[in-house]
């Protein structure tokens, strides 16, 4: 290591050796002492060794490009969903009855070859005599620019504050169904961008609950061992070798039909949550098991500090973040999970409307064959759950910065 | 070795017991019973309900007995084999399963082993090849097929199939062969049948399967064993089979106990919409019409599937790692 400070000799070796058995003459050095004079660090190091643990860990996460990619798609994500009703072009409820089942518009830019801006082109509507199916096909003569900031169809934002703003709107008197619209007539890319809310909501949810339960549990387990340990572990064996769809389905059908949408919301969430903690709970286990030995916990007995306050105050900060990593490959399997259960109809019912519940109508053969578009909300509920694994992969990573 | 079984075999009863309760407990919570859906039914339809049949019926199934003494009966019952009464389809639920349990089990294996068949080279690949551009690319595959939905991956399937090669993949047999005995014919229809449903449900369970290979192994070939193996000038290929790959193995054979609940589930759903012969499709049913010892036998069914699945895992580990069977390594 190099030293920035040049080793200052006292003057009394530098003058000429002094008579004989003279006593030394008394040296003071006035400059003011630097105990890391040796090993001084240069900025450069300075900003790299005392670096904070969290600051590592961020260091090592934006290495990784994919995790920092997902998380700002997520993020986009769940800024998007906040204002959903602002982003969609349509009130999610509002029925089309002229455009049921209606193809999707394909932005164009060009019309004749001269740039006009977005736009679509209108439909032109006819019935197929022979299978009896409306038919809509683009008309080139219909040029409809969308609008942009605009005042489109009423809606509640929040189901609360009345709004008509919109990021885009279609053209005064035609359509803009990007996505195309379902069997009710109902735009297709609004109810994507609703239905994100719910299932979006529903993961994060989902995890808290299990988080509390994990830590608990976990924590109970971890820190006292024993008969807790025993009796938790096997709590948890069970509920881990109960295959969790068919649980899930059997609690959903606990449901009572009568129940408010908000309610059999909540209900699916904490069911969710309910079965997803085991994972969790294991992992802050195996992580207490090895932190309660260490001396600082002893040192936190010794003074008399209460489990709890050792759990939650001393041991948990210790393994925050591999929480957070667990946590976040957690959140996926509920989101499918959701799916999973709306498809059948178990889950969440109209008119809430989320990922699951919209491809509750791509339930048959047919739709595939005829309206596909129907079964678009499978691609959103596809990326949020790479990106949600990409991102937990990432952080898992990062939970350790010095490996 | 056998006193490691043995104990094994003994822990698995507790579990057991406790599911069956929490099964039971499950089946019974919802307020009303069969026979108060059936009469609603009934009398919905205007037709007229005969009040003491249904009493001698609730009478008869014990219904009027506490639910801890009937969730003896059925427990016991369980155990000589007698899964209980069907209410909604009037015979004895051994005789509604009929094949669907063995379906069941079969799809299951069958799964299981494509599974590992797909995921062993992908995960051994990845972990060699790291952060190539292989490694990516199946990484991100497998991925995939974890992220997809895989309700909508069976319907999707089955569409193309009947577009490509015009044949219906939906069921586990061709129709005519439903309720005959087992023939070659069968066999064979099975086996084409098969192949839709395994590779459905694979997917989200290979994903797993790969990660849990490729970080496990990529942890043992940064170990000094491995570096000195290579630095001895063992070939490449037997430094990993030998040793590294044999260590991994068993994060692999233990997650059969994950796998398992996984597959299990899965093929629920997809047995749901490629209406397979299997349990999946009469459990929901009987879930909505409240035919609780058919929903219950069911589920008793399945978690007992998978709990004899982890302990065939556990027993297969214990084979291969003596620091298992022989319980020591814990110094507290």
């Amino acid at each position: 290591m190099k030293s920035s400070q040049s080793y200052n000799a006292p003057n009394g070796l530098k003058t000429p050796a002094q008579k004989p058995g003279t006593p030394l003459e008394h040296y003071v050095n006035s400059a003011p002492f630097d105990p890391k004079s040796i090993e001084q660090l240069t900025p450069e190091q300075e900003h790299v060794f005392l670096a904070s643990q969290w600051r590592l860990m961020w260091w090592k996460f934006c290495r990784h490009r994919l995790a920092v990619a997902s998380a700002i798609f997520l993020a986009l994500m769940y800024l998007g969903v906040i204002f959903s009703e602002v982003f969609a072009p349509y009130n999610y409820q509002a029925r089309h009855i002229e455009y049921l089942n209606a193809p999707p518009q394909g932005i164009h830019l060009f019309h004749n070859g001269s740039f006009v801006g977005p736009f679509v082109y209108g439909y032109d509507m006819r019935k197929d005599m022979e299978t009896l199916r409306r038919v809509y096909t683009p008309n080139i003569q219909k040029v409809q620019p969308l609008r942009f900031f605009c005042l489109g169809e009423r809606y509640k934002f929040w189901g609360l504050v009345e709004g008509r703003l919109h990021l885009f709107c279609p053209a005064k008197g035609g359509e803009a169904f990007l996505l195309g619209t379902d069997r009710l007539g109902h735009d297709m890319l609004s109810r994507i961008i609703e239905g994100g809310r719910i299932s979006l909501s529903i993961g994060l949810l989902g995890v808290a609950v299990s988080i509390i339960l994990g830590v608990v549990f976990g924590g109970i387990a971890g820190y006292f061992g024993g008969i807790a340990d025993l009796i938790i572990q096997r709590i948890i064996e069970v509920l881990q070798s109960l295959p969790s769809i068919p649980l899930w389905l059997t609690i959903a059908a606990l449901l009572p039909i009568t129940w408010p949408p908000l309610l059999v919301y909540l209900f699916i969430t904490i069911v969710l949550g309910l079965f997803e903690w085991t994972g969790l709970a294991r992992a802050v286990r195996s992580k207490l098991l090895a932190l309660r030995e260490e001396d600082y916990v002893l040192a936190a007995q010794l003074m008399g500090a209460k489990p709890n306050r050792i759990i939650g105050r001393h041991l948990v900060p210790g393994f925050t973040s591999h929480l957070i990593a667990s946590a976040t490959l957690a959140i996926p399997s509920m989101i499918l999970g959701e799916t999973a259960l709306s498809f059948l109809g178990l889950g969440l019912r109209p008119p809430i409307t989320s990922w699951g519940v919209l491809l509750t109508e791509a339930q048959n053969i047919n739709i595939v064959a005829l309206y596909p578009w129907l079964m678009l909300p499978v691609v959103p509920v596809i990326l949020v759950v790479l990106a949600f694994n990409f991102l937990g992969d990432g952080l898992r990573d990062a939970a350790d910065p010095y490996k | 070795m056998l006193s490691y079984i043995v104990r094994r075999i003994l822990l698995m009863i507790p579990t057991l017991v406790v599911i069956s309760a929490l099964v039971f407990t499950l089946i019974e919570l919802p307020p009303g019973d069969y026979f108060e859906s059936y009469m609603a039914e009934l009398e919905a339809q205007g037709e007229s309900v005969d009040k003491t049949q249904i009493e001698y019926l609730k009478k008869e199934y014990g219904f009027d007995r506490h639910p801890v003494e009937r969730y003896f009966v059925w427990v016991s019952g369980l155990l000589q084999g007698d899964l209980g009464y069907s209410f909604e389809h009037q015979m004895s639920v051994n005789k509604v399963v009929g094949n669907r349990l063995f379906f069941t089990m079969l799809v299951a294996f069958v799964t299981i082993i494509v599974t590992w068949l797909i995921a062993f080279p992908i995960g051994i690949y990845s972990a060699t090849h790291q952060y190539s551009w292989g490694d990516h690319g199946l990484t991100f595959l497998g991925l995939l097929g974890l992220a997809t939905p895989n309700f909508l991956l069976a319907l999707l399937l089955m569409y193309l199939a009947n577009v490509w090669f015009g044949i219906s993949i939906g069921g586990l047999m061709d129709t005519k062969f439903v309720n005959e005995p087992m023939s070659w014919a069968k066999f064979v229809s099975i086996l084409e049948h098969l192949w839709i449903p395994v590779l459905v449900i694979g997917t989200s369970g290979t994903a797993g399967m790969i990660r849990t290979l490729r970080a496990n192994l990529l942890d043992e070939l940064q170990k000094q064993y491995f570096v000195t193996a290579r630095a001895k000038g063992l070939h490449p290929l037997r430094a990993l089979v030998k040793y590294p790959l044999r260590m991994s193995l068993n994060f692999f054979i233990s997650d059969i106990g994950k796998l398992l609940p996984t597959i299990v589930s899965g093929a629920e759903i997809v047995a749901i919409v490629l209406s397979l012969e299997t349990t999946g499709p009469l459990l929901i049913r009987a879930l909505q019409s409240q035919d609780m010892y058919l929903a219950g036998s069911f589920l008793m069914f399945l978690a007992f599937l998978t709990v004899i699945g982890v302990l065939i895992s556990d027993i297969a580990l214990a084979f291969l790692d003596p620091r298992i069977r022989l319980g020591g390594g814990r110094t507290k």
